[in-house]
C-alpha cells in the first residue's frame, strides 16, 4: 500500500512568482501567438486614434469658439476700413459708432446700428463648412476605432475559449497519462477544481483584460513620447510623479498575488472536501459526522473567505491609486509649469499641451491597474494547471517493439522473484515466483491485504515492478507497451464503475464492430438481459450517476462488459462479490466457458470459484505460502485448509 | 437572483450602507473635482495670476483627490469583505442543505453537479457582488447628480443623450435576449466537464484495463467542443458591447457640439458665451450620464452567468427535504434493541413498482436477522429504510418500538451502527476515520483500538509505520478492498450502538477474516440487534433469523436448518454455494 502522504491540504506549495507563471502562459499560447499579434494591433490601433480624437474635438471647439464674438478685432477693422466693395458712407457709420464703443455697450444693439454691408463682416460667424468636415473626419475616425475594437474583442473570445478548450483536453489527456500513483495522493475534487475554477479563470481574463491592457499601454507609451518631444524638463517631472504610482502598483501586486495564489489553492482544498463528503454522503448521515465535517467545512470555508478577502481588497486598492496618482501628476504639472512660465522657463502652450497629455497618460492607468488584477488570478490559476499538466508522466515506451498478438498469444505467465513495494521503503511483495500454463485457471487466495490486488496491478503494468520479473509467452512485460499489456487481459474489478451513458454504451466500452445482438447475447449468458430490458428505455436506458440500479446488477453490467473483450487473458478481482449466488452459478458457467483455452486469474472467496481452480495460490504477506489444487492443499492441512474450514465454524 | 441575496447577513447589508454613503460622498467628491480642475486650467490659462493661487487651488483639488481616495479605499475593504462572507454564507447553506439531503434527492441533482453548485456557481454570483456592488450603488447615484447638474440646459441636448441611453438599452437588451438562454447551456455543460473528467478519476483503472483512453477523450473533446463554441459565439456578441458604448459616447458628444453651434449662431452675442459655457458642461456630465450607463453594462455583462448560478443555487436551497425529523429522542425503555416492520411496502416516489411489498417481522433484542435473495431482491432496500435513506410508502418501521418517522435524526442514528456495501474513507487518518462523526459518548483511544481489533484490522494497522495514526487517502486509495472494509466496519463498532446494519459489508473479507470477524463481533455484541445482507450462505447461516426476499416479497423466514427444509428458493441458493454434504456437516 502506498505510505500515508501525509496531509493533502498542505501539499501544494505553490511558487508565488508572478513573472515565471506568466512567461509560462505566454509559452503554451503559442499556437495563438500571430491571432493574438493581430488582436494587439487592432488594440494598439484604436487606441491611437482615441489620441486623435480628442484633439480634433478641441478643434472643433475651437472653431464654434471662434463664433462667439464680434470679428472687431484691429485687423478685422483695418480689413473693413481698405476694403473697396464698401461704400465711404458705411465705413463713415462704423467708424463713428467705433468711437462710443465701451465696455457698457451692448454688442447686439451695436451690430444691428450697422449698414448691412458691415454687419456681415463683424456680426460672429461659425465655419459651418469646416465644422462639418471635421464632424465627418470624427465620424470616421469613431467608427473605424470600433471596429477595430470589435475585432479585436472578437479574436480575443476566440482565441481565449479554444486556449481555454486546449487547456481543459491537456489536463484530461495528462490524467490518462500520470502514474496511478499520483491518484493515491491526490484529491479528486482538487483535480475538478482545476478543469473548471482554474480554466476559467484564465479564460475570463484572456478575453476581457489584455485587449484593454494592450490599449490602455499603447495609450500610455504614446502620450509619453509626445510629453518629451514637447519638452523634456516637464516630461521628466509629469513622469517621476507617475512613477510613484507605478511603484506602489508593483508594492500591491507583489503583495496580493500570494492572495491570488492561496485563493486559488484554498478554493481547491475545499472542492476536495466537498467532493468527499457529498460522495459519502450516507456514511455522513449515519454516523451523525455533520458535525466533524461541518467543522472542517468552515474551517476551509474561513480560509477561502480570507483569501478572497484579502486578494479582492488588494486588488480592489490599484484603481482609486491610479485615479489619485492621476489627479496628483495634474495639479503637479499645473504648479510645477506656472512656476517654469513665469520664470520665462517654457511658454504658456507647452502646459496646455502637457494638461491634455497627462491626462491621456494617467487614465489608462487605472485601466492597467485592473487589468493587472486580472492577470494575477490568471497567473495563480495557470500555475495550478501548469504544475499538473507538467507533472511526471509515465514512462515513455515509444521504444519498445516488442507486441504480442491477441490472437497468437499462447497464455504462459511466469512470475520471477518479483519484488514490489507502492512505496520503496515498504516492501509488500518480496518474493512471488509462479508458472502458470496456458488455459490454466489461477485462483489467488488468502487473506485481505495479502496483496491480492497488487499482483493484478503488477500483472496489468499498472505500477512497474522493483526487481524480478513477469513475462507473458516469455517475454518480460517490461518490454512490452502497456497498451498491448492491456488488450491481452479482460479485466473486472471490485469496483463496480459504470459512466454516464446508455447500458449498451456501457456495456460496448471502446470496443468496436460491436453488434447490437452480440450485446444482447452477452447480457443473456450473465441474466442481465430481462432486467435491462424491463427498464424503460432497455438497453437506451441513460445511467445516470447514481441511479437507482443495484450494486449487483451494476456488477453484472461490467461483467457482461468483461465478456464482450474477448482477450486472451482474464482477470476477476473478486468480481462476483456483489452477485447473488444463483445469478453468480449462470456466470460463473459463462465464464466457465469464456476461460476455456484461456489463462484466467481470479481472486475470489468462494468455495465455488476457488474449487475447480487449476492452481490455488495460496498468500500471506506478500508471498505465495502454498500452492496446489484443492484436494492437495486440503491435504496438506496447513493455511488453506484451515481458511476453508474457517467458514463452518459456528460461531459460539 | 433577489432571492439569493435576501440571503446577505444583517451585518452585510449594514456594510452595503456604510458603502453608500461612502460612494456618494466619494461621488460628490468626483464630481467637484473637474470644477477645482477648470478653475486650476483658467489661472493657468490667464497670464499674470500667482502661483499662490494655483497652489491653493491645486490643493484643494489634491485634497478632494484624497478624499475620494480614502473613501475608494474603504469601499473596497467594505465590498471585498461582503463579497467573501456572502459566498462564504452560500457554501455553507448549500454544503449543509446537501448534507441533509436523502439518498433520492442526491440522486435527484448527481453528486457532481453538487460539487459545480457548491463552488463555481457560487463564485459566480461572488465576483458578481464583488465587482456590482460597487458599480450597481455608484452608477445610478453619479447619473443621477449628472443629470441634476444639466437639467433644464436644452431639450435637445438632453434628447441627444437621452437618444444615446436608450440605443445603450436596447442593444442591452438585444445582448439579453440572444445570450442569456445560452448561458444556461453553458453552466449544463461545465456540470458535464465535470461529470466526465469525474467519472474517468475514479474509474481509471478500468478506462487504462481496456485501453479505453482514447474513448474517454473523445468523449471529453465532444462536450468540451460543445462548450466552446456556445462560449465562443456569447463572447463574440458581447463583442459588439464595448465598441457600440463608445460609439454612442463619442457620437453623442459630436452631436451635442454640432447642434451647439447651431443654437450659438442663432443667439444673440450675449447667450453665445452662455450657451458654449453649458455646452462643454452639458457633453462632460452627459458623458457621465453615459458613462454610468455604461458601468452598468459591465453588471450586466457578469449578471446573466451568475443569474443562472443562482437559479442553480436555488434549486439546491429550495428543494424541499422529503425525510423530516421528528422530536422524539429516545426509545421505549422496554423495548430496546428491537427493529419491527409493519406492513411496509415500498417504491420509488415516481416508479409504478413496488420494490418491497408487504413486509413484517420482528427482531428482538440481541438477535441477529439475516436476509438473502438474488440481486435486485429488495435486501439492501428493505435495510435502508431503518436508517431513513428512503422513507416506507406504506406501513412503518419501528425502532425500540417507536416509529423511525418520529425519531430526532441524531438520536435515531446514535442507536445504529450502518456499514455499507461501498466502504467509505475520509481522508484523515486511522483513527480519525474509527471515531468519525458524533456518538452518545466520546470515543476514547481503547474503544478505537478494540474496534480495530475486533474488525480484525489491528494486525495491518500495527504494521503501518505510523499505526493508528496513518493517513488514509480519500476514498481509502491507499489500502485495499478489505482493509478499507474492517475500517468502516471498525467505525460501527466504536460506537457501540444497539442495533447493527450490515449492506453486504463482508463481501470484500475473505472467509477466514469474516468468520473472525463475526466470532469476535458476537462475543462483544451480545446484546445487539443485527442486519445482516450478505450472498454467502456461510456468513449468514448462524443467523438467528433468516429471511429469504425474492422480487420484493418475502418468501421464507427462518433458521438455517428451518429453511433448508421448507424454503425452496433458500436451498436452491445454498446448494450452489455448497455442497449437500458439506451443509449437513455445517
Amino acid at each position: 500500500m502506498p505510505r500515508p502522504m501525509g496531509n493533502p491540504n498542505g501539499k501544494i506549495e505553490a511558487p508565488t512568482d508572478f513573472k515565471s507563471a506568466m512567461k509560462k502562459l505566454i509559452k503554451y499560447l503559442n499556437k495563438f501567438h500571430t491571432l493574438i499579434a493581430i488582436a494587439f494591433l487592432l488594440a494598439a490601433t484604436s487606441s491611437i486614434l482615441s489620441i486623435i480624437a480628442p484633439n480634433k474635438l478641441s478643434d472643433l471647439a475651437d472653431l464654434i469658439s471662434d463664433g462667439l464674438y464680434p470679428r472687431l478685432t484691429e485687423t478685422d477693422i483695418q480689413n473693413i476700413m481698405t476694403d473697396e466693395n464698401i461704400s465711404y458712407e458705411d465705413k463713415q457709420i462704423f467708424s463713428e459708432n467705433l468711437k462710443n464703443l465701451s465696455e457698457k455697450t451692448d454688442l447686439d444693439t451695436f451690430i444691428a446700428s450697422q449698414p448691412q454691408s458691415i454687419r456681415e463682416r463683424i456680426a460672429p460667424q461659425i465655419d459651418f463648412t469646416a465644422i462639418k468636415k471635421l464632424a465627418i473626419v470624427l465620424g470616421i475616425i469613431y467608427i473605424i476605432s470600433a471596429i477595430f475594437s470589435f475585432f479585436q474583442h472578437y479574436i480575443m473570445a476566440t482565441v481565449s475559449n479554444f486556449f481555454a478548450k486546449d487547456l481543459r483536453n491537456k489536463i484530461v489527456f495528462k490524467i490518462n497519462r500520470l502514474p496511478l500513483r499520483y491518484f493515491d495522493k491526490n484529491q479528486t475534487g482538487d483535480i475538478l477544481s482545476r478543469v473548471t475554477n482554474d480554466i476559467d479563470t484564465i479564460a475570463q481574463t484572456m478575453s476581457q483584460s489584455i485587449g484593454s491592457l494592450v490599449g490602455a499601454v499603447t495609450l500610455v507609451i504614446g502620450s509619453v513620447l509626445m510629453m518629451f518631444i514637447t519638452n523634456i524638463t516637464m516630461a521628466l517631472r509629469a513622469i517621476i510623479s507617475s512613477l510613484i504610482g507605478f511603484s506602489l502598483m508593483a508594492i500591491i501586486l507583489k503583495k496580493s498575488q500570494k492572495y491570488f495564489v492561496q485563493r486559488q489553492v484554498e478554493l481547491g482544498n475545499m472542492n476536495g472536501h466537498i467532493e468527499e463528503i457529498y460522495s459519502g454522503h450516507n456514511v455522513v448521515k449515519v454516523y451523525n459526522g455533520k458535525n466533524i465535517s461541518d467543522e472542517k467545512f468552515d474551517k476551509l470555508n474561513n480560509k477561502v473567505f480570507d483569501a478572497i478577502r484579502k486578494s479582492q481588497f488588494l486588488s480592489g486598492l490599484m484603481q482609486p491609486i491610479m485615479m489619485f496618482i492621476g489627479n496628483f501628476s495634474y495639479v503637479i504639472v499645473c504648479v510645477v509649469g506656472a512656476m517654469l512660465v513665469i520664470n520665462n522657463h517654457i511658454t504658456f502652450g507647452v502646459i496646455v499641451a502637457f494638461m491634455v497629455y497627462i491626462r491621456l497618460f494617467t487614465n489608462p492607468l487605472s485601466q492597467i491597474a485592473q487589468a493587472m488584477t486580472s492577470l494575477q488570478s490568471a497567473a495563480a490559476a495557470s500555475e495550478r494547471i501548469f504544475e499538473f499538466v507538467e507533472e511526471k508522466e509515465m514512462p515513455d515506451e515509444s521504444k519498445l517493439t516488442k507486441q504480442l498478438n491477441r490472437s497468437e498469444v499462447k497464455g504462459y505467465v511466469t512470475f520471477d522473484h518479483v519484488k514490489f513495494g507502492y512505496d520503496k521503503d515498504r516492501i509488500i511483495i518480496k518474493d512471488f515466483s509462479a508458472t502458470v500454463k496456458p488455459g490454466q485457471k489461477i485462483a489467488i487466495v488468502g487473506p485481505t491485504g495479502a496483496g491480492k490486488t497488487t499482483m493484478v496491478n503488477l500483472l496489468m503494468k499498472f505500477y512497474e515492478i522493483n526487481s524480478g520479473d513477469i513475462k507473458i509467452d516469455g517475454i518480460s512485460i517490461n518490454e512490452l507497451k502497456r497498451k498491448n499489456v492491456h488488450e491481452l487481459f479482460t479485466m473486472v474489478l471490485q469496483d463496480t464503475w459504470l459512466f454516464n451513458g446508455t447500458i449498451k454504451e456501457n456495456i460496448v466500452y471502446n470496443q468496436k464492430e460491436i453488434s447490437d445482438e452480440s450485446v444482447k447475447k452477452v447480457c443473456k449468458t450473465v441474466g442481465v438481459d430481462h432486467f435491462i430490458k424491463s427498464l424503460p428505455n432497455s438497453y437506451n436506458t441513460i445511467i445516470e450517476d447514481n441511479e437507482s440500479i443495484s450494486s449487483g446488477q451494476k456488477q453484472l453490467i461490467t461483467i457482461a462488459r468483461g465478456m464482450l473483450d474477448n482477450a486472451p487473458f482474464l482477470i476477476l478481482d473478486e468480481a462476483t462479490s456483489n452477485v447473488d449466488t444463483r445469478t453468480e452459478e449462470l456466470v460463473q458457467k459463462a465464464m466457465d466457458k469464456l476461460m476455456e483455452g484461456r489463462t484466467s486469474f481470479i481472486i475470489a472467496h468462494r468455495l465455488s470459484t476457488i474449487k475447480n481452480a487449476d492452481l490455488i495460490l495460496v498468500m500471506n504477506e506478500g508471498n505465495i505460502i502454498e500452492q496446489g489444487n484443492h484436494d492437495e492443499l486440503m491435504q496438506q492441512n496447513g493455511f488453506y485448509a484451515n481458511l476453508y474450514n474457517s467458514q463452518f465454524e459456528k460461531i459460539s | 437572483m433577489s432571492k439569493i441575496l435576501r440571503k446577505l447577513r444583517k451585518k452585510d447589508v449594514l456594510l452595503i450602507l456604510i458603502c453608500s454613503v461612502l460612494i456618494i460622498f466619494q461621488v460628490w467628491l468626483d464630481l467637484k473635482l473637474p470644477d477645482y480642475m477648470s478653475q486650476i486650467t483658467q489661472l493657468v490659462q490667464s497670464e499674470g495670476s500667482l502661483i499662490k493661487d494655483i497652489l491653493i487651488e491645486g490643493g484643494k483639488m489634491m485634497l478632494c483627490a484624497l478624499g475620494s481616495l480614502i473613501a475608494a479605499v474603504l469601499v473596497g475593504f467594505f465590498a471585498s469583505y461582503i463579497a467573501a462572507s456572502f459566498s462564504r454564507t452560500l457554501r455553507k447553506d448549500l454544503f449543509e442543505k446537501v448534507e441533509n439531503f436523502s439518498e433520492g434527492e442526491v440522486k435527484k441533482f448527481s453528486t457532481s453537479s453538487l460539487i459545480t453548485r457548491t463552488t463555481n456557481d457560487v463564485t459566480q454570483i461572488e465576483m458578481l457582488v464583488a465587482m456590482g456592488l460597487q458599480l450597481l450603488i455608484k452608477s445610478p447615484i453619479t447619473a443621477v447628480w449628472a443629470v441634476t447638474k444639466i437639467l433644464n440646459k436644452s431639450w435637445k441636448w438632453s434628447a441627444v443623450v437621452g437618444g444615446g441611453v436608450l440605443v445603450l438599452l436596447m442593444t442591452l437588451t438585444f445582448l439579453m435576449i440572444v445570450v442569456i438562454p445560452k448561458f444556461k447551456i453553458v453552466q449544463k455543460l461545465i456540470d458535464k466537464i465535470n461529470g466526465i473528467t469525474r467519472e474517468n478519476l475514479t474509474g481509471i483503472r478500468v478506462v487504462r484495463a481496456f485501453n479505453a483512453e482514447k474513448y474517454q477523450e473523445e468523449k471529453f473533446q465532444k462536450t468540451n467542443n460543445d462548450l466552446t463554441r456556445i462560449q465562443v459565439f456569447n463572447q463574440r456578441t458581447f463583442g459588439i458591447m464595448q465598441p457600440v458604448m463608445y460609439l454612442i459616447m463619442y457620437f453623442s458628444t459630436l452631436i451635442i457640439y454640432f447642434l451647439g453651434a447651431y443654437m450659438i449662431n442663432d443667439a444673440l452675442i450675449v447667450g453665445k458665451i452662455v450657451i458654449f459655457g453649458d455646452m462643454v458642461v452639458f457633453s462632460s456630465y452627459g458623458m457621465q450620464v453615459i458613462m454610468s450607463f455604461l458601468m452598468l453594462a459591465m453588471i450586466f455583462i457578469m449578471y446573466p452567468r451568475a443569474a443562472i448560478s443562482a437559479d442553480r443555487i436555488n434549486e439546491v436551497l429550495d428543494e424541499e427535504l422529503t425525510i423530516k425529523e421528528g422530536n422524539i429522542e429516545k426509545g421505549k425503555p422496554e423495548c430496546i434493541g428491537t427493529v419491527e416492520f409493519k406492513n411496509v411496502s415500498f417504491k420509488y416516489p415516481d416508479a409504478d413498482e413496488y420494490i418491497l411489498k408487504n413486509i413484517n417481522f420482528k427482531a428482538n433484542k440481541g438477535e441477529t436477522i439475516a436476509f438473502i435473495g438474488s440481486t435486485g431482491s429488495g435486501k439492501s432496500t428493505l435495510i435502508n429504510l431503518i436508517p431513513r435513506f428512503y422513507d416506507v410508502t406504506e406501513g412503518e418501521v419501528l425502532v425500540n418500538g417507536i416509529n423511525v418517522k418520529d425519531y430526532k435524526l441524531e438520536s435515531l442514528y446514535n442507536y445504529i451502527g450502518y456499514i455499507p456495501q461501498k466502504a467509505v474513507i475520509f481522508s484523515g487518518t486511522v483513527s480519525e476515520n474509527v471515531s468519525y462523526g458524533k456518538s452518545k459518548k466520546k470515543i476514547t483511544k481503547d474503544d478505537i483500538y478494540k474496534a480495530i481489533e475486533i474488525a480484525q484490522g489491528k494486525e495491518f494497522v500495527e504494521k503501518m509505520p505510523e499505526k493508528y495514526d496513518a493517513y488514509l487517502a480519500q476514498r481509502g486509495t491507499n489500502i485495499s478492498g478489505g482493509q478499507k472494509q474492517r475500517i468502516s466496519i471498525a467505525r460501527a463498532i466504536a460506537r457501540n450502538p444497539e442495533i447493527y446494519i450490515f449492506d453486504d459489508s463482508f463481501s470484500a473479507l475473505d472467509y477466514k477474516t469474516d468468520y473472525k470477524l463475526r466470532k469476535e463481533l458476537k462475543k462483544y455484541t451480545k446484546d445487539a440487534t443485527t442486519f445482516i445482507v450478505a450472498q454467502r450462505i456461510g456468513t449468514i447461516m448462524n443467523a438467528d433469523k433468516i429471511i429469504v426476499l425474492d422480487q420484493g416479497t418475502c418468501v421464507g423466514m427462518g433458521t438455517h436448518k428451518e429453511l433448508l427444509k421448507n424454503c425452496d428458493v433458500y436451498k436452491e441458493i445454498a446448494l450452489s454455494q455448497l455442497s449437500e454434504e458439506e451443509l449437513n456437516n455445517a
